[in-house]
């Protein structure tokens, strides 16, 4: 019994500050959304767009990167011979919309705002996810499992994942969604009481990530139930995760200053 | 006598001609498998590819791990009927069920022949007119399960969906009261088809399909996968890319570990350790982003090396980290094996004997568990494991308390390991030139991830394209080890006994 106590103390207290301090920092080669810089492309040249496992870059009058294909994967930037492409070191990346994620190359993304009054009210405070994971590899459940560890405590915003669809307030799904998946993904929504939201995870379940296009998947949790939040990301970083949340929740003020 | 030694050997990481292989008959590639596993090799991979034609070839690679050796043999498939081998050896039971799920093969006389992911058939046979037998992809989870009856015997069905937060699968058991009397894995949900999206490249996605193979072990794959290109193209990589792939190695299995013998504290109640353990595995996931900027180690392992390299800083920094988070690491597992509760829960429970190890073929921890020495950075070295060794770490009782206490073992020898190699980081560049492909060439990788040997194996064609990708995740081997060790326990220590194997689903499913 002892041993506990003296290890408890020696590993001391682990939560993070964020939101009402600074997140933890993030590692030195991070990506975030990619960002290119037109004044350097040569007339004619797509070599990004070329380059990219999802056909995430399309170069049209205004170049479009679109934040759901997208796999962080630095292919693009390998294959920019000007060197015109960065990523942003920038975790916070969840937006409402879909057709939000289809970002200027260079511009800003259009975060997630809040939801509305009323459901917002009821689910504001106390919210319980059901976790279901739907053909992806396993990365994104890890990372949306991690905030419930004491480092993130995911617990003190009132936010928790449940056992049950039928105690949940939500879904949270990772994966393409295979065909496989798809009775059972459906089965758990509809278990899943009125009112209720869809946050997708992860390239997968915003596009079909790596897989779209593949028959064997549906490219995303959006070809089988509504979707109210979207978490870019390959996977994405717990903060990236958290912050998703936290915007839907209204929890972080919109300028990502220090929140209630 | 063996005809399994007169077969082509290659060692790991290698490639070999294809005319190199002799084509036998199906009796003499039956044969040569029996033969090497009666004399102790083990099947690490065995599969159907069809030629141009259509006709179906099949291949396998067997590893005779005490001479660190690998004997590919092949067959032809004339009429795409074959006998099933698994009655005389029960290591390829689930190799035959995949060969009859993806290439339409019919698999005679195999005592277990259910669907393995629920998939179409990745090779159709070729018929006469239209493909009358298509592709129909059956149900996922509807299929016979075996029964028990008998007063007081019931049924338990569990998922896909389940409680956790974890991957889709189906458990059914049969009890008798309490007591399990048998428990029938039936997986595939998380299939999407990446072995068939392989075939015909290398392309700009592939090394995304290797590295999302099984995400918990995005170095495992992604490093077998560059094994097999840089077999085939004859790369040599420079001893710092080594160095960096197999610090990444090992870091990813501190963190799976570390975060296993957490979560097997939770299930037993003792949270303490729980707690300690899941913030621990996180501080190791971010030492692997100190590498590339990814938790997983995304975009880390390319093809001639490594894409990112470590600067004094870094290094500096990793070894801070893991000074101080080597040192609560242990600590907080220390405390395990010091609780009478926590041994309670571990010592006899899931047990799997040797015997029973070998027979179904398992690899990893849980083979290890079973006091099998088997360790493909030790008994097919590649990389960096050819000129430094971590000694295998065997213990014996095959219950959850072994496989737990194999973690242990493995995270102190991985944490030396790590700071062995990054105080002696050798200088030069990260990267070197890959080549093309090798045309009509076959490729084998063996690379020890956390949870046992993955194994890559790639078929080129005339123009060095991929005319056939398996991946075998060592979940594969081990599935049926999970269903062993719950016979006759309690049902209520499934859950401990899962998270002692731990295996994935995902890289199962493919
Ligand atoms: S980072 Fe990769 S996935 Fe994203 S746009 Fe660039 S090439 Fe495409
Ligand atoms: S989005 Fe990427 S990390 Fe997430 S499940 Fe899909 S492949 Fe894995």
């Amino acid at each position: 019994m002892l041993d506990i106590l003296i290890v408890r103390l020696q590993q001391g207290h682990k939560t993070i500050a964020y939101p009402n301090g600074e997140p933890p920092p993030l590692p030195p080669h991070f990506r975030g959304l990619p960002v290119l810089d037109p004044s350097k492309c040569p007339q004619g040249c797509q070599a990004c767009a070329d380059s990219c496992p999802t056909q995430a870059i399309a170069l049209r009058q205004t170049p479009l990167v679109d934040v759901g294909k997208c796999l962080f994967c630095t292919q693009c930037q390998q294959a920019c011979p000007q060197g015109a492409i960065t990523y942003q070191a920038d975790y916070k990346m969840a937006v409402r919309r879909r057709e939000d994620m289809l970002v200027p190359l260079g511009e800003k993304l259009a975060l997630a705002h809040e939801l509305d009054g009323k459901i917002r009210k009821l689910l504001g405070r106390s919210l319980k996810l059901r976790v279901v994971s739907a053909g992806g590899c396993n990365a994104c459940e890890a990372d949306v499992n991690v905030l419930t560890t004491i480092g993130w405590d995911l617990g003190r915003f009132g936010i928790d994942y449940v056992a049950s669809p039928r105690h949940a307030d939500g879904l949270i799904i990772t994966g393409a969604v295979s065909e496989n998946m798809k009775l059972a993904l459906k089965k758990t929504y509809d278990a899943v009481p009125d009112p209720k939201i869809v946050i997708a995870v992860g390239a997968c379940a915003i596009s079909g990530g790596p897989y779209i296009d593949h028959p064997e998947v549906l490219n995303g949790a959006s070809a089988v139930v509504p979707v109210d939040l979207f978490i870019p990301g390959c996977p994405p970083h717990p903060l990236t995760i958290l912050d998703g949340l936290l915007r839907l929740l209204g929890k972080l003020k919109p300028a990502g200053a220090a929140a209630e | 006598m063996s005809t399994y030694r007169q077969l082509p050997a290659l060692i790991a990481g290698r490639a070999i001609k294809r005319q190199s292989i002799p084509n036998l008959s199906v009796e003499e590639f039956q044969q040569a498998v029996l033969e090497s596993v009666e004399a102790g090799c083990r099947v690490v991979a065995l599969f159907g590819s069809p030629d141009a034609g259509g006709t179906l070839h099949l291949y396998v690679v067997l590893a005779d791990d005490s001479e660190s050796r690998l004997y590919v043999g092949s067959a032809t498939l004339n009429d795409r009927e074959y006998p099933s081998l698994t009655p005389r050896c029960t290591q390829v039971h689930l190799f035959e069920r995949e060969l009859a799920e993806q290439c339409q093969v019919k698999v005679t006389g195999h005592p277990w022949l259910k669907p393995v992911r629920f998939q179409p058939p990745m090779f159709l046979r070729r018929q006469s007119g239209a493909d009358a037998d298509a592709g129909v992809s059956p149900l996922p989870g509807v299929m016979d399960f075996y029964a028990v009856s008998g007063q007081e015997v019931h049924e338990v069905a569990v998922g896909p969906v389940h409680a956790g937060v974890i991957e889709p699968g189906h458990f059914r058991f049969q009890c008798h009261g309490e007591r399990v009397f048998h428990l029938e894995i039936s997986l595939g949900y998380q299939h999407r088809g990446v072995e068939r999206a392989l075939l015909k490249g290398p392309d700009k996605r592939s090394i995304h399909y290797a590295q999302t193979l099984c995400g918990d072990t995005t170095i495992g794959h992604t490093t077998a996968y560059c094994q097999v290109i840089e077999g085939l193209a004859r790369c040599q990589k420079t001893a710092r890319a080594q160095t960096i792939r197999a610090i990444a190695l090992e870091l990813e299995r501190l963190a799976n570990h570390v975060g296993d013998l957490g979560a097997l504290s939770g299930d037993v109640g003792f949270l303490s350790t729980a707690s300690h353990c899941g913030r621990l595995r996180g501080e190791f996931l971010n030492m692997t982003a100190t590498l590339c900027g990814s938790r997983f180690g995304r975009g880390l392992i390319c093809p001639g090396g490594v894409h990112f390299d470590l600067d004094a800083a870094a290094v500096e920094s990793l070894l801070a980290r893991l000074d101080i988070c080597g040192r609560q690491t242990r600590q907080a597992i220390k405390l395990l094996w010091n609780s009478s509760s926590v041994m309670a829960r571990f010592e006899e429970i899931g047990v799997v004997s040797t015997a029973v190890a070998v027979e179904l073929g398992l690899v990893g921890p849980a083979a290890r568990a079973c006091g099998l020495a088997r360790d493909a950075r030790h008994d097919h070295p590649s990389g960096l494991f050819r000129f430094m060794h971590i000694p295998v770490s065997v213990w014996d009782s095959g219950d959850v308390f072994a496989r737990a206490y194999i973690r242990w073992l493995e995270i102190q020898r991985s944490l030396d390991f790590i700071q062995t190699q990054l105080r002696s980081l050798p200088a030069g560049a990260i990267n070197s030139a890959v080549g093309n492909l090798a045309p009509d060439h076959l490729a084998v990788a063996m690379v020890e991830g956390w949870r046992g040997e993955v194994c890559h194996v790639a078929l080129t064609d005339t123009s060095g394209r991929f005319e056939r990708y398996k991946v075998t995740d060592p979940s594969f081997h081990n599935w049926a080890g999970l269903a062993m060790a719950v016979r006759q326990a309690e049902i209520s220590d499934f859950p401990l006994c899962n998270k002692s194997f731990s295996l994935s689903y995902c890289g199962h499913d493919l």
